[in-house]
């Protein structure tokens, strides 16, 4: 039973972010790129007054996994390293907080740009 | 036919506003919280599995990274588009969508190199990610640093 | 013998010899399947990249074209046309393998009616044969316009798809049997209302193709009853009925003789939302379905008009909206 609310809660706070984005880009039209900026903006925002740390313990995956998440995990980071080093923290606490990610993802795309192709759309 | 006002350059756009076919806001927010929520579902999944092993912090950073992994490969096998057809937000937002960003554009420009085309359009669309991202984490803690909430 | 009223040109010997088409195989699907010379399978055409594809199509219409005439490529004086891509590279690179005059002609989707007007001026200044080719390739339009092929985006009910394709007509100034014949052509103007939205480029379009339909009817003291049909390049479904609206405010009622080429290319279920667009839509249907209604004596006189939308990716980024040109023959039996 608990592990399965965990479940629930990921889907349902997910699953309400991503809605909250979708709202956004119907009733303004904003692109792709603009809208995980915005996104990303507001989960570091909101991490810098603590309260984004708060929704991942509460929803685990669910606030964690959309591009919020990567926003508050920089911001997380920042912080932790400006306290431990002070302003050379700052500067590095964030991207060392998310580097396996964006490692993975430079990774994943050179490799899959070595092994496919683009494909033409049919629909 | 329009009767009541005559379409002026001026007036153009509002009529052309209210003649729009409009996009199916239900279907769409539908959609974007299923697809949205079921990849939050499977990243929370991974979170699971993967705290057997390693702590909680390590646990999350690994469940993202298999997420972008996934993505990457379905991007490869031209799935992921499918999926943003309908999802809109629902496969954008999740880290999975920054994963479809990067790869997409290396995958387009590959025809152009290694150097130019991976390696210098690889962020086309994720590039403002990155970027914003990493400016405003070390704002907020300067911020912070200055008002010595630390 | 040429002479001019307003911006409508009068032509007396530029005729339509036949046309040759090459679509790909989501067009071939659609409305028009079994129509086109030559429908591509696999839209890379054996090519490695989607640019030298298109490339190689336009390559092959031009050969293909010469082949439907009996005419080999010297007696060609010159080759006319243009594609979607920047510097227009698919038509410049597809005429190092010929030896004709070359004039590449770039009004985006409205390169073949630009083409067939330039055509047959130089026809009436003494050329003997001109090609007129024009196309586009969803592959490489969505790249250098939108996003990448792979990328996941939900696309706004508005949206058109790139038609894949290229069409090709031979002119000449002499005509051996019952020939088509193109008699007068309206030069458009640009025109811009203001529209922001790339995606919606049929309203971008729409007052411009109004501005030059009118002012044909008006230079020819035409009417409009005396078509069998008015057919306008890309402006999908939603850009037609704009055009209907703004046609009925100046007093002309087209509903029932307008199409649209971009719109009656797919299926609804093809998902293509508005229809097609790209220079291939006017190219593809003029030498297909056009022409053999015209030998099958179907229609007698129409107009035909090319829709472009004069944008890049640049100019949408900084925020300028989007200008729109229309050109526009008239074709008779």
């Amino acid at each position: 039973m608990e592990t399965l609310s965990v479940f629930v809660k990921a889907f349902l706070v997910g699953g309400a972010i991503c809605t909250l984005g979708q709202i956004i880009i119907n009733f303004t039209h904003l692109t792709n790129g603009k809208i995980l900026v915005i996104f990303l903006i507001a989960g570091a925002i909101l991490e810098g007054f603590g309260v984004y740390s708060k929704l991942i313990d509460f929803a685990g995956a669910g606030a964690s996994v959309p591009i919020s998440g990567f926003g508050s995990a920089l911001v997380k980071g920042a912080l932790k390293a400006a306290k431990e080093k002070g302003i050379y923290g700052a500067f590095t606490g964030g991207l060392a907080a998310c580097a396996t990610g964006i490692s993975i993802a430079i990774v994943s795309g050179y490799l899959v740009s070595v092994l496919f192709r683009p494909r033409t759309k049919a629909k | 036919m329009q009767t009541e006002h005559k379409i002026t350059k001026q007036n153009y756009k509002d009529y052309v506003f209210n003649k729009m076919p409009k996009s199916s806001h239900w279907k769409n927010m539908f959609w974007a919280f299923i697809v949205g929520g079921t990849i939050c579902a499977i990243g929370q999944g991974f979170i699971e599995l993967y705290s057997i092993w390693f702590s909680d912090q390590d646990a999350s950073i690994l469940a993202s990274s298999t997420l972008v992994l996934i993505a990457a490969i379905m991007t490869g096998f031209g799935v992921y588009d499918q999926i943003g057809r309908f999802a809109g937000a629902g496969s954008t937002i999740p880290i999975t969508g920054f994963s479809n960003a990067v790869v997409s554009p290396a995958l387009e420009f590959r025809t152009e190199g290694y150097i130019y085309g991976v390696g210098a359009k690889m962020f086309l669309v994720a590039g403002p990610v990155i970027v914003n991202g990493v400016t405003i984490s070390v704002i907020v803690a300067l911020i912070c640093m200055v008002l010595g909430v630390l | 013998m040429m002479y001019y009223k307003g911006r409508t040109l009068n032509f007396s010997n530029s005729y339509v010899v036949d046309g040759y088409t090459i679509a790909g195989p989501k067009e071939n699907h659609g409305k028009f399947k079994g129509m086109f010379d030559l429908a591509l399978d696999d839209d890379m055409f054996g090519q490695n990249t989607f640019e030298r594809a298109e490339r190689k199509m336009f390559e092959h219409a031009i050969d293909g074209i010469v082949g439907k005439c009996n005419c080999v490529h010297k007696e060609v004086d010159a080759i006319l046309g243009g594609d979607l891509l920047n510097q227009i590279v698919s038509m410049s690179f597809a005429a190092r393998k010929t030896h004709a005059g070359f004039l590449g002609l770039y009004n985006a989707c409205a390169t073949f009616v630009e083409s067939l007007i330039v055509g047959s001026s130089m026809l009436n200044s003494g050329l003997g044969k001109v090609i007129c080719v024009a196309g586009s390739h969803f592959s490489t339009a969505e790249r250098q316009y939108r996003y990448p092929l792979e990328l996941g985006v939900l696309r706004s009910p508005v949206t058109q798809w790139t038609a894949t394709g290229v069409g090709a007509s031979m002119l000449s100034s002499t005509c051996e049997h019952n020939c088509v014949k193109i008699t007068k052509a309206t030069i458009g103007r640009v025109v811009d209302f203001g529209i922001m939205d790339v995606n919606n480029m049929g309203a971008a379009m729409a007052p411009s193709a109004c501005d030059t339909i009118c002012q044909f009817l008006r230079d020819t003291d035409g009417d409009i009853n005396d078509y069998d049909a008015i057919y306008t390049g890309d402006l999908g479904k939603l850009g037609m009925s704009i055009l209907v609206d703004l046609m009925a405010q100046e007093g002309y009622d087209i509903s029932a003789k307008l199409v649209d080429c971009g719109a009656s290319l797919f299926w609804e279920e093809q998902k293509t939302y508005q229809g097609g667009s790209g220079a291939a839509c006017t190219a593809l249907v003029f030498n297909s379905k056009i022409l053999s209604k015209f030998r099958r004596g179907e229609y007698k006189k129409i107009l035909f008009a090319g829709t472009g939308a004069l944008m890049s990716p640049t100019t949408s980024f900084q925020g300028d909206s989007i200008p729109a040109i229309t050109h526009l023959v008239e074709v008779c039996n």
